[in-house]
């Protein structure tokens, strides 16, 4: 790890200020990414701002038909909360399935979704849900959030305070994950929220989290796991790499979509 | 650089100054002499590192000595009681040979305590999945989840956990 000074922020504010200061700093959340990445020298910022102190970070709330999770909420508070079983399990499910144990107690929903790695959870349940990212600075939709590999619509200086999530009246994760590493190889998230509205989103796949407008259109007029059977998305960009080459993971979005729509049915 | 951490490890209060890069695994072993924290990978892979903080498990070798400041962190080390008897899961490893070469083992038990705390009568499955952090290259893993399963049956385990915050 290169040396970078350390300073443990009391307040949005305060973090903030001392982002402002220096153009290299990062934000430490849970730090299972970003530490990890620092001992292997792929991230060398000047300075951490940690956010861990910040209290009005934390926590849950369930209500308004939406749920929301401050930023530094670790994904086993997910996980285990009655509150988002009850309201929204799909999410819950998804919390409990990143990583392994010990990263999901200190692992953070803020963290995850502002570091926007291409195989991460969180963001395919943001665009699935069609979450807002709220920051210190305003609102972003997740439509347009997630732009590209490990970036975001956030500006410098930009914290993510708290996302919400609408809740559909069915939703479900399916992921195919690397045994060893846990992250997805390919995870789609399926959300209806009645109406024809139905919305499907799509991680480990490309270098950003996407949605699939086909299968998205087919689901509206009838929500059942063969009536997106036969749409394939191009292998044309996605991602390829030991574990699974671009045209099986194309096949795989086709394969978790279904998995998903079929999870939503039993609900 | 340094940085000024206190926290309290097995219950004892500890105080340094630190550089800022020090890992929670290396102030354990090089600055407490805690040795039975083992680093098996440090890429975060193996689960060999696991300690509790404020009660939960985590990778001691991906947490910054400065991420636990103020807070409660236990070792292996700390589980026995004050007059040395095993806490109920060291004991079913020791009673179902839960281990080959050892190197995992703090591990697992530490992954093990927090299981058993959320999930107080795991599934065979249950166990195996909650137990995926944590690797065990003799591949013993057979023991490991008897074990796991042995303490969980183990009255004196729920109160032990409870008793000691742990």
């Amino acid at each position: 790890m290169y040396p970078f000074a350390y300073c443990k922020a009391g307040t949005v504010e305060e973090a903030a200020t001392l982002l402002a200061e220096d153009p290299d700093a990062r934000l430490l959340a849970g730090g299972q990414s970003l530490v990890a990445a620092m001992k292997m020298r792929l991230a060398s910022p000047s300075k951490l701002v940690d956010l861990g102190a910040i209290a009005p970070l934390r926590g849950i709330a369930v209500g308004g038909n939406a749920v929301t999770l401050g930023a530094m909420t670790r994904h086993r508070e997910v996980a285990e909360s009655a509150e988002i079983r009850r309201a929204l399990p799909a999410l819950a499910a998804l919390a409990a399935g990143i990583g392994d144990r010990m990263v999901r107690n200190m692992g953070t929903c803020g963290g995850s979704i502002a570091l926007s790695d291409p195989a991460a959870d969180y963001p395919a349940a943001c665009l699935g849900l069609g979450a807002t990212i709220v920051t210190n600075r305003g609102r972003h939709e997740a439509d347009g959030f997630f732009r590209a590999m490990y970036e975001t619509a956030l500006d410098p200086g930009e914290i993510v305070t708290s996302v919400v999530f609408p809740i559909p009246l069915r939703a479900a994760y399916a992921k195919f994950r690397n045994p060893a590493s846990r992250y997805a190889i390919v995870g789609v998230f399926v959300a209806d929220f009645g109406g024809g509205r139905v919305r499907v989103a799509v991680t480990g796949a490309a270098s950003s989290v996407f949605r699939v407008t086909a299968m998205e259109a087919a689901l509206s007029q009838r929500f059942a796991s063969d009536a997106i059977a036969s749409i394939r998305i191009p292998a044309a960009g996605l991602n390829a790499d030991l574990h699974a080459d671009a045209g099986y993971r194309a096949h795989l979005v086709t394969v978790m979509a279904r998995r998903a729509v079929d999870d939503c049915a039993q609900r | 650089m340094t940085v000024q951490v206190s926290f309290h490890v097995n219950g004892k209060a500890t105080t340094a100054q630190v550089d800022e890069r020090t890992l929670l695994v290396t102030y354990l072993r090089e600055t407490l002499g805690l040795t039975g924290t083992h680093v098996g990978c440090d890429t975060s892979q193996c689960g060999a590192c696991t300690v509790h903080v404020d009660g939960r498990a985590v990778k001691s070798c991906s947490v910054l000595a400065v991420q636990v400041d103020g807070a409660k962190v236990v070792t292996i080390e700390g589980i026995a009681n004050e007059g040395g008897a095993l806490h109920p899961v060291q004991k079913a490893f020791h009673e179902h040979h839960g281990l080959q070469c050892g190197f995992c083992t703090p591990g697992m038990v530490m992954s093990a305590i927090d299981l058993l705390r959320t999930v107080p009568q795991p599934s065979e499955e249950q166990i195996r999945e909650q137990l995926d952090g944590n690797l065990c290259r003799c591949t013993g893993y057979a023991n490991i989840v008897r074990s796991v399963h042995a303490a969980s049956s183990d009255p004196a385990c729920a109160v032990t956990a409870a008793a000691r915050g742990a």
